[in-house]
């Protein structure tokens, strides 16, 4: 079986570009250029400088010393966090940035839901001296204020999803509006593994330097380029998607995706897309995604702003049910407990979303000498606030 | 042959009217298609409405969230359009997003469809190729035409494959734009109108997205066979209430 996308855009079942006509030129003129752009000895020499010496890569791969000895196991954490901007997310805006120059275009538009992802792309427009657009739920301008702020400092103009919602769907389907709107001049950097094809793999590809770079990194700490287990949080998937990249193949890698639970799964207030959604279609594609009966898409919930997506990517879903990876549900309050245990443990503050992986630690037990990497996808200081609260700090 | 084939065979402009189903109120659909009828009109879209609905601007984006939230479901709509062929003989379409149509069961959805006397199906964001892939068959079993779109960025290939595989007519795009977002037609419009004109198509082309009025109605059908009315209508029953729909009609033609 493979789990990596076919000439037709799928992942077993799932993916595909189920988009309106108007969108058809756009995604055509990506999907015929994107892999042979990416092969391009000028792209590839450009987009490994920038993330050598822009985004601070190789990122390290962290033994956690102190988080080992109290699971009894051991523990590498892959530190996305220490990216410029905080997270892994630039890796894909950098890579799409210079896909946006190659393709000629002029105007970058993009949907945010924490901001991360605005802030990334924000970053590189800045960088490349490019008109940049971010579309950001009206609620999530609100509860994002410092990330809004950013973005606005970085160039970039944040635009309001009035519709909906009012949150990261709602986002993306502005960021779609605007693209059907201004077929010609502008690239749409979607932010994870998700959307019609080919932008699940293309992000994936962007994304893959992450668990390039783990392979020799552990080859190097364990003689051995692949561990026991590799673990990463889905939201639409992307860090998972370059955590898991270069391991797909490897069987004896095992893979656990962590999703998140919100109040619980069977609360009404959760974003455990494995196990409350069903096949159907969300922003192009075909995939897992969380919807009423009636085939209406509903609006997922999770304290993590970055998990709150009611789909999965494509090959996210292919990976669950071919069983390829194992898919775990962390609560709120599970994710916050363990975001605050790595703190304490290790002297690392994470983000909200990478605790949600972090929790897995007190849902399963690991052998004593199974090797573990976990993909620490991104840093806390965004989510102080949520911390503040929750902990009353 | 299908009702829409029958009309467009009529020597005469036609004018085509979209309405969002369960707007403004859950039990419309009926009372507005009948209206529709006897002022005149000669194609009717029912819009089911999606929590989604991606190529939509933001008037049919609101009257589709007041549609769901008043309980307009896919049941619903087909329960209220059980009766409809004893009053009604205009084509009727149905225009949907695939996600709902999807949950529902293709084949039952095309099946139930026929049984009610719907003519054919526009679904913006089922690809061509997935169609002929995967769906064709079951729609032609039952009937049912499924209408494709064109816009400006069009290639002159892929629109003579789009003409080729076209039953009924085409849906031409006006502009690169979501619904509802012009007002008025200009230079490019016109050229695209007629760059496609010349192509001397096949099927007839309807022309959608920026028609909401006498002057832009008569505009787009100087080239096309007929055209659509969308965004303006429900703007208008969102203003005036489906007592006047008469009276938006006649302003039109």
């Amino acid at each position: 079986m493979s789990y990596f996308v076919d000439e037709k855009g799928y992942y077993g079942q799932f993916g595909g570009a189920y988009i309106p006509e108007m969108l058809y030129p756009n995604v055509e003129e990506l999907r015929q250029n994107y892999l042979k752009i990416m092969q391009e000895d000028s792209f590839k020499k450009e987009f490994d400088e920038l993330l050598k010496e822009y985004v601070g890569r190789p990122t390290p791969l962290y033994f956690a010393k102190r988080l080992s000895e109290k699971y009894n196991t051991k523990i590498y954490l892959k530190r996305e966090d220490l990216c410029h901007t905080g997270a892994h997310k630039v890796n894909n805006t950098i890579g799409q940035i210079l896909m946006a120059k190659r393709l000629g275009k002029n105007r970058i538009i993009a949907e945010t839901g924490a901001g991360q992802h605005g802030v990334a792309t924000a970053t590189v427009c800045a960088l490349m001296g490019i008109e940049c657009i971010v579309y950001m739920g009206e609620i999530d301008i609100a509860r994002q204020a410092p990330n809004v702020a950013r973005m606005k400092m970085l160039g970039a103009t944040v635009v309001p999803a009035l519709s909906g919602s009012r949150t990261l769907k709602d986002a993306t389907n502005e960021a779609i509006r605007d693209w059907i709107n201004n077929p010609v001049d502008t690239h749409y950097i979607i932010g994870s593994v998700v959307g019609p094809h080919p932008y699940p793999d293309m992000v994936a590809r962007f994304q893959s330097v992450i668990s390039e770079e783990i392979k020799w990194q552990l080859n190097k700490k364990e003689g051995n380029e692949n561990p026991d287990y590799v673990i990463a949080c889905v939201g639409g998937g992307s860090n998972a998607a370059g955590a898991f990249y270069h391991y797909l193949d490897e069987e004896s890698v095992k893979l656990i995706a962590v999703e998140a639970a919100g109040l619980g799964v069977d609360s009404g207030e959760s974003a455990a897309t494995s196990v409350l959604g069903n096949e159907g279609i969300i922003h192009g594609s075909k995939t897992l995604l969380m919807q009423t009966q009636d085939g209406q898409i509903t609006e997922p919930y999770s304290i993590s702003a970055g998990l709150d997506y009611p789909g999965v990517g494509p090959l996210h879903a292919h990976l669950c049910e071919s069983k390829r990876a194992e898919f775990v549900s962390v609560t709120d309050d599970e994710a916050m407990q363990a975001g605050l245990e790595l703190c304490e443990l290790e002297g690392i503050i994470p983000a909200i979303e990478s605790s949600h992986a972090l929790a897995i630690f007190k849902k399963k037990a690991f052998k004593e000498n199974d090797v573990i990497v976990l993909n620490l996808s991104g840093r806390g200081d965004k989510d102080l606030d949520t911390y503040i609260k929750y902990f009353k700090l | 042959m299908n009702r829409i084939n029958q009309k467009l065979q009529e020597d005469k402009k036609l004018l085509s009217i979209y309405f969002t189903a369960g707007f403004p109120q859950l039990n419309d659909t009926f009372t507005i298609i009948e209206k529709l009828e006897e002022s005149g009109v000669d194609m009717i879209e029912i819009g089911l409405p999606f929590s989604d609905p991606l190529a939509d601007g933001p008037t049919i984006q609101e009257s589709s969230t007041t549609a769901l939230n008043n309980g307009m479901t896919t049941k619903v709509l087909f329960e209220q359009l059980k009766d409809i062929r004893k009053t009604v003989s205009i084509p009727l379409i149905i225009m949907g997003y695939f996600n709902p149509m999807m949950q529902y069961g293709i084949e039952e959805f095309c099946k139930k469809c026929a049984e009610i006397g719907i003519d054919g199906l526009i679904i913006p964001d089922l690809p061509v190729k997935e169609y002929t892939d995967n769906y064709k068959a079951i729609f032609e079993k039952y009937g049912l035409i499924n209408v494709f779109l064109i816009t400006p960025q069009t290639s002159d290939e892929r629109i003579r494959f789009v003409d080729d595989i076209s039953d009924g007519f085409i849906y031409m795009v006006s502009s690169a734009s979501v619904t509802g977002s012009q007002s008025g037609f200009g230079n490019t419009q016109e050229e695209y109108f007629q760059r496609i004109a010349s192509m001397k198509l096949k099927a007839p082309q309807i022309i959608g997205f920026g028609i909401s009025n006498a002057e832009t109605f008569k505009q787009a059908t100087s080239k096309a066979k007929g055209a659509i009315i969308g965004s303006a209508f429900v703007k208008h029953l969102s203003n005036k209430g489906v007592g006047s729909i008469n009276e938006f009609i006649k302003e039109i033609c």
